[in-house]
């Protein structure tokens, strides 16, 4: 009889050729996806031409995603992205993403069944812990440990403990994944799961669909998370089956296993909720935001620019217009997401209302391009972070909700819940 | 080598858009960089700052993206060390990967003041505050981080493995 293991502990020990391990222990790990974008892989490309190796481990196993600057917001971003562009070229890396064929990396990856549960993923991006949702033990890294795995194949990592987060009752109405990490996240802070796993349970975890599971594990990072997992059930094994054209390992965390906390929530405590400036964990709750007037509105991003969030978005649009005065933006996170939500008459429902559509690019989240805020300007954003000048000038500010939210505050002008229209 | 130099401190979780704003992401020119690092949390600070000096923090530090801009544009600056009661865990790799030294230490932490001459031994993890003559301890740095150290980082030490 072996020993109980969490979910992290069992992707670890099987990735280290171990029967177990315990949080604290070193293993050198086989990896089975790394990833880097235009921001992070060119430091690893440049690393890997300084070490003089011509081979990377596995051109199936590399993906390089185009999707922060781009469409190229200038000179310099689009040496970037050929950096990218011509290394995978050289390298025959098969998953490199660019133009009409990229999107937003962490919706891009498990839309195309490249990474799958029981993974071990690095990228070198924070939000790589997205892939939790699926069951996979991914992290963001350095591009140094990237260029590191793109020529070994492997990385270190130190067995994290593990927190539990129990949610049970029955979700209020517009609440979602988004609602209950930012809730968390309030609760625990910035630093709750420093350098620890946060696996997601119970109830209303169970009833959650995927979309708003990969809402949870991307914001791991944002309570210090080194991961966010779920453990694999019907939907995960349904999603990822339909995508995958590799062979893919289901592991869950056995009943006896160990935490080093273990956490419950009441999902009926839970509104929607909403992080006010300047770190994820100012949240609260929409019935106590107040009067909160906006200049913008961001709909998108690796955290909620799916299809569902842009179902919801339409739902809530439809035959309203944006308020007079304020800039709504929507990027649809992947080619596919938009096609879909062009079939669904979504993008129909949004230039109606007044939205600008825009291409699928992480672009104003992290104050890029497309949508940068002046100084004094306020956002509210589906996005994953409101530190200071996260989204344009270092006097603007960023405010973090829902879909739903995002939608009825740009009718309205100010945050506001659907509710309130 | 020790460490030594005046310290500026910082307050609790320090991101990365603040050590390195996204908007300056499109190049990975340490020097480049380096020009604006901490600069929308102190626009004057990269000029005040001398080669050596000391970045002391609150806890987190470094939290956010795992951009490697961050500890790249910190030691280009010229920052000798960085030390905090606890570190973002990307940065902590990063900070390690790229040669930047950093300590945990909360004492070391909350009882240094901006200005105080502080000298650290890496090898031992002490931390000596020349100014108010106090000295605090920090964490350890385990074996094979020395040894990624030694080997001058993470890249020249899968080199030597490889060899």
């Amino acid at each position: 009889m072996t020993k109980p293991m969490t979910i992290a502990e069992k992707i670890l020990a099987a990735h280290a050729g171990l029967d177990y391990v315990e949080p604290g222990q070193l293993v050198q790990v086989n990896v089975d996806i790394a990833l880097g974008n235009d921001i992070t892989a060119p430091i690893a490309i440049k690393i890997f031409r300084q070490t003089g190796i011509q081979k990377v481990f596995d051109a199936q196993r590399i993906a390089l995603v185009s999707d922060h600057f781009v469409p190229n917001k200038d000179i310099k971003s689009a040496e970037q992205a050929k950096m990218l562009r011509d290394f995978a070229r050289e390298h025959g890396i098969v998953h490199h993403y660019d133009g009409g064929e990229s999107g937003v990396e962490h919706a891009l990856l498990p839309e195309k069944g490249i990474v799958l549960p029981g993974d071990v993923v690095i990228g070198a991006d924070s939000h790589t812990c997205t892939y939790g949702a699926l069951g996979a033990f991914a992290t963001g890294v350095g591009s140094t440990d990237l260029a590191a795995t793109m020529i070994t194949g492997k990385t270190w990592f130190k067995v994290p403990e593990s927190i539990k987060f129990i949610y049970n009752g029955r979700l209020r109405p517009w609440v979602t994944g988004k609602d209950l990490i930012l809730y968390t996240i309030g609760k625990i802070g910035v630093d709750g799961a420093l350098y620890q796993a946060m696996e997601f349970c119970g109830p209303v975890i169970d009833g959650l669909p995927m979309a708003d599971r990969f809402t949870m594990a991307n914001m791991a990072i944002e309570a210090g998370g080194k991961v966010g997992l779920f453990n694999p059930d019907e939907k995960t094994i349904e999603y990822a089956k339909a995508r995958a054209k590799r062979p893919f390992t289901v592991y869950k965390s056995d009943e006896n296993a160990s935490y080093a906390q273990v956490m419950e929530f009441n999902a009926e405590d839970i509104e929607p909720q909403v992080a006010f400036p300047h770190l994820p964990e100012n949240t609260r709750p929409i019935s106590q935001v107040g009067d909160v007037p906006l200049d913008q509105v961001v709909i998108g991003s690796c955290t909620n620019g799916r299809i569902e969030d842009l179902a919801v978005a339409a739902q809530i649009l439809k035959g309203r217009r944006v308020a007079k005065g304020l800039r709504l933006i929507i990027l649809p996170a992947t080619p596919t997401i938009y096609a879909q939500a062009m079939e669904l008459g979504y993008l129909k429902t949004f230039l109606e209302a007044g939205a600008v559509i825009g291409p699928p690019t992480c672009g104003p989240c992290l104050g890029g391009h497309m949508g940068i805020l002046a100084k004094g300007e306020r956002a509210l954003a589906t996005t994953n972070r409101n530190f200071v000048g996260r989204m344009g000038h270092p006097e603007s500010e960023v405010y973090l909700a829902s879909p739903a939210v995002a939608a009825a505050s740009a009718v309205l002008g100010k945050i506001a819940g659907p509710d309130s229209l | 080598m020790n460490i030594k130099g005046k310290a500026w401190k910082f307050g609790e979780n320090i991101d990365t858009d603040l050590i390195i704003p996204a908007r300056y992401l499109n190049t990975s020119d340490p020097a480049e960089l380096a020009k604006h690092c901490m600069e929308d949390a102190d626009p004057e600070f990269v000029k005040k700052l001398s080669v050596g000096d000391i970045i002391v923090a609150g806890k987190n530090f470094g939290c956010g993206s795992s951009r490697e801009h961050a500890p790249i544009a910190l030691k280009a600056a010229g920052i000798g060390c960085v030390i905090a009661p606890t570190f973002a865990r990307i940065f902590y790799r990063n900070a390690f990967n790229m040669g930047l030294p950093i300590f945990e230490s909360k004492e070391a932490s909350e009882d240094i003041a901006e200005g105080d001459l502080v000298e650290i031994h890496p090898s031992t993890g002490e931390i000596r505050n020349l100014t108010k003559g106090r000295t605090y301890k920090a964490q350890p740095i385990p074996p094979f981080m020395q040894e990624l150290i030694q080997d001058g980082g993470l890249i020249a030490h899968i080199l030597k493995t490889l060899k």
